[in-house]
C-alpha cells in the first residue's frame, strides 16, 4: 500500500517536472518554540524549525500557501510561508492567543483571548483587528460554520457556546452546555455543531437551527475511570459519516457514527491526546499527543492507528498540506 | 422599552436579556486576624486571604449571568478583632442571605452553624481543615471547600509510597494543630502500610540562629534509619529549618518541604495559568488556598444557580450535592461534593517551594467510583451521621 503510493508520487513528480510535493503535516511544539514537519506516508519527522515563543493554534490558508500560527508568548499570530517556512507577517491577535479560527474564505481570523473574555476579529489582508466581541469567561474552542453564517465561541468557565452572526459580529444566541466546553466543530453542511465537554466527558450535538442540544454522548472506556475521559478536539468527516473525538488523558480517540451517534470504537493513541486534523484526502487522521511528545497517524479506511511519530515537546496543534 | 434597553448589557443576549435579572445574594463573613509574630521576613503577612477569591468568583459568575439573566451580589462582612461574629451574623445576615461563605476558625464556625437561623442557610467553610468537622461534628448545612488534613496526609502518603519511602520519621510541633496533622499522618501510614519508625515532639526554641546551627542535627539523630522526615508544623515555627540540617541526608515532607495543598503558585496545568493571571491582576499577589476555596464556593453557587435557573436554596443545594454537579477547579478533575460529609472532592497538589512535584491521587491508586475518593475519609469510613 505504502509502496504503491510512493510509486504514484514518484510518477506524478516526474510527470509534473518537480512541482509536486508530498503531503506535509505541521505540528506546533508548545515547549520547543518550534514547528515540526512530518511526512505522514513514511511516518518520519522531516525537520523542526524555530517558530516563536510557545506556539499553539495553527491553521492553513484555503490555497495552502500560508500557515497561521499563534505564538502565545509573543502575543501574535504569525503568517508563515507554507513552502519556505519563513515568517512573512504578523497579525494583531491580542494577548496570549491560543485557539483561533479561519473563515472559509480565508480572509478573517477569529481569536479567543482567554484572559480577557474576548474574541478578536482580524482582517488578514489589512493585518488589523477590526472588532472585539465580549464573550463568557475563558473562551477557548472557536470555529466558523462552512457556510460562513456562524462564528462559534465556547467559554470554558461560563459553560456556554455563543452563536455570533458573522455579518454583524454580535452574539445572537447562547446555549448552555456541559461543564468546560473545549472544542467545537461543524458538520460540512453547517447543520450541526459538535461540542466537547472536558469535565462531563461528553460530546453534545447541537442543531444549528434551534441551537439546542439534540444528543449528548457520554464516553466510556473500559479500564479508564470517568475523570480521565476529558474530550478535547473534535472533527467530522466531509460526508458526515463519522466524527472523531480526542479523549485527552484517556489516551484514546473515539470514533462516533455521525448518523446514529453511536460510539463505534475507541483507538489507543499517545498520551493526553489533544487536537486532531484530517489529511487533505481525509484518508488519515493525525493526533497531537501532548505528554508523550508524538503524533499518532490513524488510517481511516481500516480505522486503526498505523504509526506514531516522535516530534518534540508538547505537540499542540496540527494541520496537513497536500 | 427604551429604559429596558438602557439597562441591558452591552451585548444582546437574545430573549434572556429582556427579562428582569434574577438576583443571587452571597455573603462573605470573616474576622480580622491577629498578626502573628514574624517567623521570617520573606513572607509578608496577608490579612485578607479569601476575599479576593470570592470577588473573582463573583466576576466569573456575573460574566455567565450576563447571558443567563442572573446577577450575583457579594457583600463582605469583616468583623473587627474585638467584635462579635455571632452578633454580626444575627444582625446583618439572618433573613438577608441564604448563601454564606465563612472564613473563620473551626470553633467559631461551629458556634455559627449551631444557631437555629443558620440551619436555613447554606454555609461554605473556606478556612478549616479539621477532620472532626467533616466527621462527628458534621452539619448538613455546611460544605467544606478546603481539603481536610486526612486528604492532605493521604496525598503525601501516596507519593511516599510511590517513591518507596516506607520508613518515616515523624516530627511533631507543640501545638494542638500539629498534633491533629500528625494524627492524620499516622492514619495515612496505617492506611497505606507505611512505617513510622521514630516519632519526636519538637521542643526547641524557634530562634533561627540557634535552631539552625545546632539543634536540628542533634535532634534528628535516631536509632533507626528512615527514608523521609515527615514534619507536622502548621504554623511554620521550625519546619523550614529542618532541610539540609538533618543528621543524615533525607528529604523533608509534610507541612514544610514537599507540601500538600489545594492550590500553589507553581501550578499551571489544566488552564490554571488563566486563573493565576486573573487573580494576580485583581489582587496584586498570588492566590492563597483560602482565596481558592472562596473562589470555588462562589463558583459552586453560580454553577448550581445557572443549571437550576434558580436562586432558591433548596434546588440549588440539591443540585450541588447531586451527581450531575461538576465544578472546574483547574486541577484536572471535575470537583464535586461528597454526599456523605459535605467535603469538596478534589485533587491535592504536592508542591516544593518552586516546583510542582505531583498531583494526587497518584496514578495507580484506584477506587471503584472516582480516584479522588482515595484521599481522605471515604463513605464507609465516615463518621458523619447526616443521613443515618
Amino acid at each position: 500500500m505504502i509502496l504503491k503510493k510512493k510509486r504514484l508520487g514518484l510518477f506524478l513528480a516526474l510527470a509534473l517536472a518537480g512541482v509536486v510535493h508530498a503531503e506535509s503535516v505541521f505540528v506546533t511544539l508548545e515547549k520547543d518554540n518550534a514547528l515540526a514537519v512530518v511526512d505522514p506516508i513514511t511516518g518520519t519527522l522531516i525537520k523542526t524549525v524555530p517558530i516563536g515563543q510557545r506556539p499553539r493554534g495553527i491553521a492553513i490558508s484555503p490555497d495552502n500557501q500560508f500557515l497561521y500560527i499563534a505564538t502565545s508568548d509573543d502575543n501574535t499570530i504569525k503568517i508563515i510561508d507554507a513552502e519556505t517556512l519563513k515568517e512573512v507577517g504578523k497579525l494583531p491577535s491580542g494577548k496570549d492567543p491560543e485557539t483561533f479560527a479561519l473563515n472559509p474564505a480565508g480572509d478573517k481570523i477569529y481569536v479567543s483571548n482567554e484572559d480577557d473574555s474576548l474574541v478578536t476579529v482580524i482582517d488578514i489582508a489589512k493585518k488589523k483587528a477590526i472588532k472585539q466581541i465580549k464573550v463568557g469567561v475563558e473562551p477557548e474552542g472557536i470555529t466558523v460554520s462552512p457556510d460562513n453564517k456562524w462564528l462559534i465561541s465556547a467559554s470554558e468557565t461560563t459553560n456556554m457556546v455563543h452563536w455570533i452572526d458573522t455579518n454583524t459580529n454580535t452574539i445572537v444566541e447562547n446555549t448552555l452546555v456541559d461543564p468546560r466546553p473545549r472544542a467545537v466543530g461543524f458538520t460540512a453542511d453547517s447543520q450541526q455543531l459538535w461540542v466537547t465537554s472536558e469535565m462531563a466527558g461528553t460530546l453534545m450535538i447541537l442543531d444549528a437551527n434551534t441551537k439546542q442540544i439534540i444528543k449528548t454522548i457520554k464516553f466510556e472506556v473500559s479500564g479508564v475511570t470517568a475523570d480521565k475521559i476529558q474530550p478535547v478536539g473534535v472533527v467530522i468527516d466531509k460526508d458526515s459519516n463519522r466524527g472523531y473525538v480526542a479523549l485527552g488523558p484517556a489516551n484514546r480517540v473515539a470514533v462516533v457514527n455521525a448518523k446514529t451517534f453511536e460510539v463505534e470504537k475507541t483507538l489507543l493513541v499517545g498520551q493526553r491526546v489533544w487536537n486532531l486534523a484530517f489529511s487533505p484526502d481525509q484518508k488519515r487522521l493525525y493526533t497531537t499527543n501532548g505528554t508523550s511528545n508524538d503524533i499518532s497517524i490513524i488510517d481511516l479506511e481500516t480505522q486503526a492507528v498505523t504509526k506514531s511519530v516522535g516530534v518534540g515537546n508538547y505537540p499542540w496543534g496540527v494541520v496537513a498540506k497536500p | 422599552m427604551v429604559n429596558m434597553l438602557l439597562i441591558m448589557p452591552l451585548i444582546s443576549t437574545g430573549s434572556v436579556a429582556e427579562k428582569a435579572k434574577q438576583a443571587v445574594n452571597i455573603a462573605y463573613l470573616t474576622q480580622e486576624q491577629n498578626v502573628p509574630a514574624p517567623l521570617s521576613n520573606l513572607d509578608v503577612f496577608i490579612k485578607d486571604k479569601g476575599a479576593f477569591g470570592a470577588e473573582l468568583g463573583i466576576d466569573d459568575d456575573n460574566t455567565t449571568g450576563e447571558f443567563t439573566g442572573q446577577h450575583y451580589h457579594l457583600k463582605k462582612f469583616m468583623v473587627p478583632l474585638d467584635g462579635n461574629v455571632i452578633e454580626t451574623f444575627n444582625k446583618e445576615l439572618v433573613n438577608k442571605f441564604q448563601y454564606v461563605v465563612v472564613n473563620l476558625p473551626a470553633e467559631q464556625l461551629n458556634q455559627l452553624t449551631d444557631l437555629p437561623t443558620a440551619k436555613q442557610m447554606l454555609l461554605f467553610d473556606v478556612a478549616t481543615v479539621d477532620d472532626a468537622l467533616r466527621n462527628e461534628q458534621c452539619r448538613r448545612h455546611v460544605l467544606h471547600l478546603l481539603p481536610s488534613r486526612a486528604m492532605r496526609a493521604d496525598a503525601l502518603a501516596q507519593y511516599m509510597m510511590k517513591k518507596r519511602w516506607t520508613k518515616w520519621f515523624l516530627i511533631i510541633g507543640p501545638n494542638q494543630e500539629d498534633r491533629l496533622f500528625a494524627d492524620a499522618i499516622k492514619r495515612s501510614a496505617k492506611r497505606f502500610g507505611m512505617n513510622i519508625v521514630t516519632e519526636k515532639t519538637w521542643e526547641h526554641t524557634y530562634d533561627a540562629r540557634r535552631t539552625a546551627q545546632s539543634d536540628v542535627a542533634v535532634f534528628t539523630q535516631t536509632d533507626e534509619d528512615y527514608d523521609v522526615l515527615v514534619v507536622a508544623d502548621e504554623q511554620g515555627q521550625f519546619g523550614e529549618y529542618l532541610d539540609y540540617r538533618t543528621w543524615i541526608p533525607r528529604p523533608v515532607i509534610g507541612t514544610q518541604g514537599l507540601i500538600a495543598t489545594p492550590w500553589h503558585k507553581t501550578h499551571e496545568q489544566w488552564g490554571a495559568v488563566q486563573i493565576q493571571n486573573r487573580f494576580k491582576e485583581k489582587a496584586g499577589r498570588w492566590m492563597e488556598e483560602q482565596d481558592y476555596a472562596a473562589y470555588l464556593a462562589v463558583r459552586a453557587i453560580g454553577e448550581a444557580a445557572t443549571r437550576t435557573k434558580s436562586n432558591d436554596l433548596n434546588p440549588v443545594k440539591e443540585y450541588m450535592l447531586s451527581d450531575a454537579f461538576a465544578l472546574n477547579g483547574y486541577t484536572g478533575n471535575p470537583l464535586s461534593f461528597r454526599s456523605w460529609d459535605g467535603q469538596l472532592r478534589q485533587p491535592v497538589l504536592l508542591a516544593a517551594p518552586r516546583s510542582l512535584v505531583a498531583v494526587a491521587p497518584i496514578e495507580g491508586f484506584l477506587h471503584p467510583k472516582t480516584e479522588l475518593d482515595t484521599l481522605g475519609y471515604d463513605q464507609p469510613e465516615s463518621q458523619c451521621k447526616w443521613y443515618k
